[in-house]
């Protein structure tokens, strides 16, 4: 691969990556929305006597 | 309209009353920018050309502007006044103007220190340089009161201003350094004309909604 | 007024991400193909011309980022609505991350090409430090600010700033050019032959897409957690 090419590669991992690590932030958050959504759930039910 | 012009007038006379009797911010001020522009004197490796000299003057001008704005609404802020300004049946916007030219004023007196002091410390000053720092006075009175008013809302006012104020001001000091050593200053200071008109009137319409709560 | 009520938001938040999301795959595996096995490679620059179509639609996507979300900061402004404060924030978060990959894209592309990492007579990269240095504060004036009217107030107008400084910036830069930092090294080429004029117009299509899709998923993820923190509050 000459110079030229090995930029160009590394410009379009560039954004590769960065839509695989916002992939990962997403996936995350989600996880952590989850799980804040079964604390209330379980809240909700304890308070209004489920 | 003279309603107007005469709310503007008793705040900015405020300010300055303020200013008169406590006799805090101005000194420090003046104290600042000839420590800054001693501090520069060492920090520019001997044969530095007149053009990295008068780029360090904006500079000091920035940060000591930036000094007086973080005290800007203090006074407000320790005694509760800027709801009762807020209150008032003034134009929000006159709150704006007031202080705007309160700074103004503040910023005309440090560089009646500033400019002097430079010419003895490193070279003379041209007219295109004392032109260009006038007119980027009322750029950076503007913005800065705005973004003073915007910071006094927050947790962490003394860091926040600097960096809302800083990208802001960049236009400013371009303007300003090129008005100062380019070949045409014409140019140069037409922008800053720009950038005062154009920012002035977006402050002047948008400090209402920065001041209601 | 509660922020749970403003979930109604029709089908453009159910059906809007998928649509948007398959778009961006098409267009831009579309484009990029388009641009490596059609278009010409340019006579001056060689092969590194290709991030050409890379850099400048995620350039001119942050670009628009940053114009959307002033313009959701005006209607905030206008009717007071609270729903375009996240519209407004999701919009310039988008417009960062887009601005953060024009300098890192855009840094690669000065390397190949002339062998620095940074030259300050690339005027588009000196704009782009300059506005992401500046909404970058954006971030930092939410975080200090306690949530309520006020920072979201103050969020809106300093996003009105910012539009602002994107022309008056553009301006300066180029004035500064003529006297303090010369252009030596300019991408300004002559006009584009067709097929990579072409090529770049479905890229950027394809870039706009993907921001839009990545947006409304932003935008859902912000609304879900301010829903769950009142949820709380409500249940505590």
């Amino acid at each position: 691969m000459t110079t030229s090419e090995k930029y160009v590669t590394a410009a379009y991992l560039v954004l590769l990556g960065a839509l695989l690590v916002y992939l990962l932030i997403i996936a995350l958050k989600v996880g952590r929305l989850e799980e804040e959504l079964a604390d209330l759930t379980r809240a909700a039910r304890e308070k209004l006597g489920g | 309209m003279s309603a107007y012009a005469a709310d503007v007038a008793a705040l900015a006379r405020k300010d300055l009353l303020l200013e008169l009797r406590a006799r805090d911010t101005l000194p420090a001020m003046l104290l600042f920018v000839v420590s800054a522009l001693t501090v520069f004197h060492f920090a520019l490796p001997d044969g530095s050309s007149e053009r990295a000299e008068t780029g360090l003057l904006w500079i000091a001008i920035v940060f000591t502007a930036l000094l007086g704005l973080s005290r800007a609404f203090i006074a407000e802020r320790e005694q509760g006044v800027l709801d009762g300004l807020v209150l008032a049946p003034c134009d929000r916007s006159a709150i704006w103007l007031g202080k705007t030219l309160g700074v103004m004023v503040f910023l005309v007196l440090a560089e009646l220190v500033a400019l002097p002091a430079f010419a003895l410390f490193f070279h003379p000053l041209s007219w295109e340089l004392v032109a260009a720092v006038a007119l980027a006075n009322l750029g950076i009175a503007a913005i800065g009161t705005l973004l003073a008013a915007m910071a006094a809302a927050s947790r962490a006012r003394e860091l926040l201003l600097p960096l809302l104020f800083l990208p802001l001001v960049i236009p400013v000091v371009i303007g300003g350094v090129g008005a100062s050593v380019a070949a045409n200053p014409g140019s140069f200071l037409a922008f800053l004309g720009l950038y005062d008109a154009v920012f002035a009137i977006l402050c002047w319409a948008s400090f209402e909604y920065v001041v209601t709560e | 007024m509660s922020l749970l009520s403003d979930h109604s938001r029709g089908p453009s938040l159910r059906f809007g991400p998928p649509l948007l999301a398959a778009a961006a795959a098409g267009l831009l595996l579309g484009g990029f193909a388009l641009a490596f096995y059609w278009a010409p490679e340019d006579a001056d620059q060689g092969f590194s011309q290709k991030i050409f179509y890379l850099h400048v639609p995620i350039a001119l996507t942050a670009y628009a980022c940053f114009g959307w979300g002033a313009w959701k900061a005006l209607r905030l402004l206008w009717t007071g609505e609270r729903r375009y404060d996240l519209e407004s924030y999701t919009a310039i978060h988008m417009g960062v991350i887009f601005g953060l990959l024009t300098l890192i894209t855009g840094s690669i592309w000065a390397k190949v090409s002339w062998g620095v990492w940074w030259s300050w007579g690339e005027r588009q990269l000196v704009l782009f430090l300059i506005l992401f240095l500046f909404y970058s504060s954006y971030f930092m004036l939410r975080f200090s600010t306690e949530p309520g009217p006020r920072r979201e107030r103050n969020s809106a107008v300093y996003a009105l700033f910012g539009v602002v400084l994107i022309p008056v910036s553009f301006l300066a830069v180029r004035i500064a050019g003529t006297i303090l930092h010369p252009t030596i090294f300019t991408h300004e080429g002559a006009d584009l032959p067709g097929e990579m004029l072409a090529a770049f117009c479905v890229c950027l299509a394809g870039m706009l897409s993907l921001a839009g899709a990545l947006y409304l998923v932003e935008l859902s993820g912000k609304r879900i957690d301010a829903s769950l923190r009142e949820l709380k509050e409500l249940l505590a």
